[in-house]
C-alpha cells in the first residue's frame, strides 16, 4: 500500500464515521414528541454502545469461558480449571508471579513518594513551573521509547579495554566499582525494569498531589502553626492526613496501569533472563507459543485483580469529586 | 459526580507564580524540615535522574556512527562532533532502516484513532448528560463500569472477530483485510476509549447549567440545535483535554499494534521494538529513531499541557 492510499484510506474512515454521526443528527432532527425523543436518545447512542457491546463485553465473556478449554487455538477440548491450576504451579508460571508481585508493589509505591517528595521541595520554588516540566515529559514518551533511552543507561561492556558506552556502569567505573550486567543479571534485573516505570509514572504522582497540596486550606495550617507545629511534624500531621484521598487515587491508578505493562518488558528483555510479568505472558503464550488456553486464564486473572482496585479507585474518586 | 469546571481551574498545578504573597502553605511548611541543602539536593538529584538518560540519548542521536559505538556520549563534551546522518539514515526512504513508511502508519493510525471515538462519545454523553429515556442511569453505570476490563481480555475474541467474522461480514483482519487491517486498528482503538471518553464527557457536559438547555428548549431548539450549536462549543476545552490523551495513548500504544497490524501498516512503536531485538547494539539508529517517534508527541504534549493537565486531573483509569 503507497503512502497515499494510506492517506486515502484515513480520510474514507474519518468521512465515514463523521458521516454516521450527521446523518443521526440530520435524520433525528425533525423528532420532537415524547416518543421521538426516544427514538433520538436510542440514535445518538447505537453507536457507541453497538461497539462496547461487541468489542468489550462480548470479548470478555468469551475470555473467561475460554480460559477452561486447552491449548490449542482450534476446537480444543474442555479441561475445566486446569489452566489456573498451572498458572500457580508451573515454575515459569510461579516466577511470572512473582515479578509481578514485585511490580505491583514497588512501583505505585515508589513512583508516589518521589511523585510526593519532589512536589514539595519545588513548591514555590523559583522554577517551579520548569521544575516541575521535567519530571512531567516522560508522560509523554511512549513506553518503548523510555525502554530504548533506558536500555541505554543499563548498556553493559565487559571486556578491561573497551569503554564503557551506557551512562550506569560509566558511574560505576568512576567510583571505581566493576561494570554490572543491569538487564541479564538475575533476579535484579526485574528492579531495573521497574526504575524505567517509576520514572514514567512519578510525574503522574506529582501533578495530582501538587494539585492537592495547593488545595489544603490556609486556615487549618495557620491553625496548626499556632499550635506550635512545624516542618516534618506538619508534613506527617497536616499535609498527609488533607491529600490521603488523592494519594490514594494516585497509588491505584498507578497499580492498575502497572498490572497491565506489557511495553517495557517486550523492549528491554523480551520477557527473558527472568523478566516476565503476566501482561507480558498473556502475550507470549498466545501468540508465540500458541497456548490461548493458558492466555486467556492469565487474561482473565488479569482482569480480576484489576476489578477491585478500580471499584475502590472510583470510590476515593468520586470522594474526591464530592468535596 | 460531576466536578465544576471551577475546581478543576483552581487546582491547576503550574499557576504561573501564585501565593507568592502567602508562603503559608502546607507544603511550604513542611518544606521547612527538608530545606536548606539537603532539600535543594534531593530534587536536584531526582530532576538529573529524570533528564540525564533523556539527554544522553539525544545527544547520542547526533553523534556519529563510530563515536557512539567506541565511547559514551558524556565524550562530547570534551571532544564535540556532530552529524545529521543518524536521522538521514532513519528518515531516508531509500535507505534499509527507514522508519518514514512507519512514521507515516503511525499519523494515519492515530488521526482516526483519534477523531473516531470522540465523535462518537460525545454524541453518547449527550444523550446519556441531557436526554430522558427509561433506563438511563443503568446504562451509564454499566458503560462506565466497562473501564475495568483491562485490553488483554478482549484481544483474544476480538482478533477472531476481525478475521473470521460472523454473518459472511467482511473480515477487518488477516489477509484479506481491506487496507492491510487499519480498519480493525481503528476500531480497536474506538473501543477502547469509549468508556472512558464517554465518562469524562458526560461529566464536563453536566456542568453547563441546565436551565440553559431548559430556556432553549423553551424558544424551541430541539436536541439536534442544542448539541451543535450550545454543546459542541462549550465542550472544545474538554473535546481538547480527551483528544489529548487519547492521542499520546494511540500514538505510544505498542500492544494493540502488534495484535492486530499487519507488517505493511506497523507503526512507529512496533518498528522500534523489533529494531530493537534485531540491531539492540546499533544505538546510533536507536536513538535517532526513537527521538523521530518522540518528538510529535511532546510538541504536542507541551503546547496543550493545560488541557492534558485538566483531564488528568478530572479523573482517567484506562483499560
Amino acid at each position: 500500500m503507497s503512502t497515499t492510499e494510506k492517506f486515502i484510506q484515513m480520510g474514507i474512515a474519518v468521512a465515514l464515521f463523521f458521516g454516521v454521526m450527521a446523518a443521526i443528527l440530520l435524520l433525528t432532527q425533525r423528532l420532537r414528541s415524547r416518543t421521538g425523543e426516544r427514538v433520538q436518545a436510542a440514535a445518538f447512542l447505537a453507536p457507541a454502545v453497538l461497539l462496547i457491546v461487541i468489542g468489550l463485553l462480548y470479548p470478555a465473556g468469551r475470555t473467561i469461558y475460554r480460559s477452561f478449554y486447552g491449548a490449542s487455538p482450534f476446537q480444543a477440548p474442555f479441561v475445566g480449571i486446569e489452566n489456573y491450576v498451572d498458572l500457580f504451579t508451573d515454575s515459569t508460571q510461579l516466577e511470572v508471579l512473582r515479578n509481578t508481585l514485585l511490580w505491583v508493589v514497588l512501583t505505585p509505591i515508589v513512583s508516589t513518594f518521589i511523585g510526593l517528595i519532589y512536589a514539595v521541595l519545588v513548591d514555590r520554588a523559583r522554577f517551579e513551573k520548569f521544575a516541575k516540566a521535567l519530571l512531567f515529559l516522560p508522560m509523554a514518551i511512549s513506553m518503548v521509547g523510555a525502554s530504548i533511552i533506558w536500555k541505554f543507561v543499563y548498556d553493559f561492556r565487559s571486556s578491561d579495554n573497551v569503554e564503557q558506552i551506557g551512562l550506569g556502569n560509566q558511574v560505576l567505573e568512576w567510583i571505581g566499582l566493576d561494570p554490572y550486567n543491569f538487564l541479564l543479571t538475575e533476579p535484579w534485573n526485574t528492579l531495573f525494569l521497574i526504575v524505567i516505570l517509576v520514572w514514567i509514572q512519578a510525574g503522574f504522582a506529582m501533578t495530582i498531589l501538587s494539585a492537592a497540596i495547593k488545595a489544603i486550606p490556609d486556615d487549618i495550617i495557620e491553625a496548626a502553626k499556632l499550635d506550635g507545629v512545624g516542618g516534618l511534624r506538619m508534613f506527617q500531621h497536616i499535609t498527609i492526613p488533607s491529600i490521603r484521598p488523592s494519594l490514594i487515587v494516585v497509588l491505584t491508578t498507578i497499580t492498575i496501569a502497572t498490572l497491565k505493562v506489557f511495553d517495557i518488558v517486550q523492549t528491554a528483555t523480551g520477557g527473558n533472563f527472568g523478566t516476565s510479568v503476566m501482561a507480558y505472558e498473556f502475550y507470549r503464550q498466545n501468540f508465540v507459543s500458541g497456548n490461548q488456553g493458558l492466555a486467556t486464564a492469565i487474561a482473565t486473572v488479569i482482569f480480576l485483580l484489576v476489578v477491585p482496585i478500580v471499584v475502590y479507585n472510583i470510590r476515593q474518586m468520586r470522594r474526591l469529586e464530592g468535596r | 459526580m460531576s466536578t465544576p469546571v471551577n475546581e478543576v481551574e483552581t487546582v491547576d498545578p503550574t499557576p504561573a507564580g501564585t501565593g507568592k504573597g502567602n508562603p503559608k502553605t502546607a507544603s511550604a511548611a513542611a518544606k521547612e524540615g527538608l530545606t536548606g541543602r539537603l532539600g535543594s539536593g534531593l530534587a536536584l538529584v531526582i530532576a538529573v535522574m529524570w533528564t540525564l538518560p533523556t539527554a544522553g540519548l539525544l545527544i547520542s542521536s547526533f553523534r556519529p556512527e563510530g563515536d557512539v559505538r567506541t565511547n559514551g556520549w558524556w565524550n562530547v563534551f570534551s571532544n564535540p562532533s556532530f552529524t545529521l546522518d543518524n536521522y538521514r539514515q532513519v528518515l531516508d526512504g531509500s535507505s534499509q532502516t527507514s522508519l518514514t513508511d512507519n512514521l507515516i502508519n503511525s499519523i494515519v493510525i492515530t488521526v482516526p484513532g483519534v477523531l473516531i471515538p470522540i465523535s462518537l462519545a460525545t454524541l453518547a454523553a449527550y444523550a446519556f448528560a441531557w436526554m430522558d429515556f427509561k433506563g438511563r442511569d443503568t446504562l451509564f453505570v454499566a458503560v462506565f463500569a466497562l473501564q475495568i476490563v483491562p485490553i488483554q481480555v478482549t484481544l483474544v475474541p476480538l482478533l477472531q472477530l476481525y478475521t473470521d467474522p460472523p454473518f459472511n461480514l467482511m473480515p477487518l483482519g488477516g489477509r484479506e483485510a481491506p487496507a492491510g487491517g487499519l480498519y480493525g486498528l481503528w476500531i480497536s482503538h474506538t473501543i477502547f476509549a469509549l468508556p472512558l471518553a464517554i465518562y469524562l464527557l458526560h461529566n464536563f457536559m453536566r456542568e453547563i447549567p441546565g436551565e440553559l438547555i431548559e430556556s432553549a428548549r423553551v424558544d424551541g431548539a430541539g436536541h439536534v440545535q442544542i448539541f451543535t450549536r450550545m454543546m459542541l462549543p462549550l465542550m472544545a476545552p474538554a473535546i481538547a483535554a480527551f483528544g489529548i490523551f487519547q492521542f499520546l495513548w494511540v500514538w505510544n500504544d505498542l500492544l494493540v499494534a502488534k495484535v492486530f497490524s499487519s507488517p505493511q501498516v506497523q507503526p512507529m512503536t512496533v518498528s522500534l521494538q523489533l529494531l530493537v531485538g534485531e540491531r539492540g547494539q546499533d544505538w546510533y539508529l536507536l536513538a535517532s529513531g526513537a527521538f523521530v517517534s518522540l518528538a510529535i508527541p511532546l510538541v504536542v504534549f507541551i503546547g496543550l499541557q493545560r488541557y492534558f493537565v485538566r483531564g488528568l486531573l478530572a479523573g482517567s483509569v484506562k483499560g
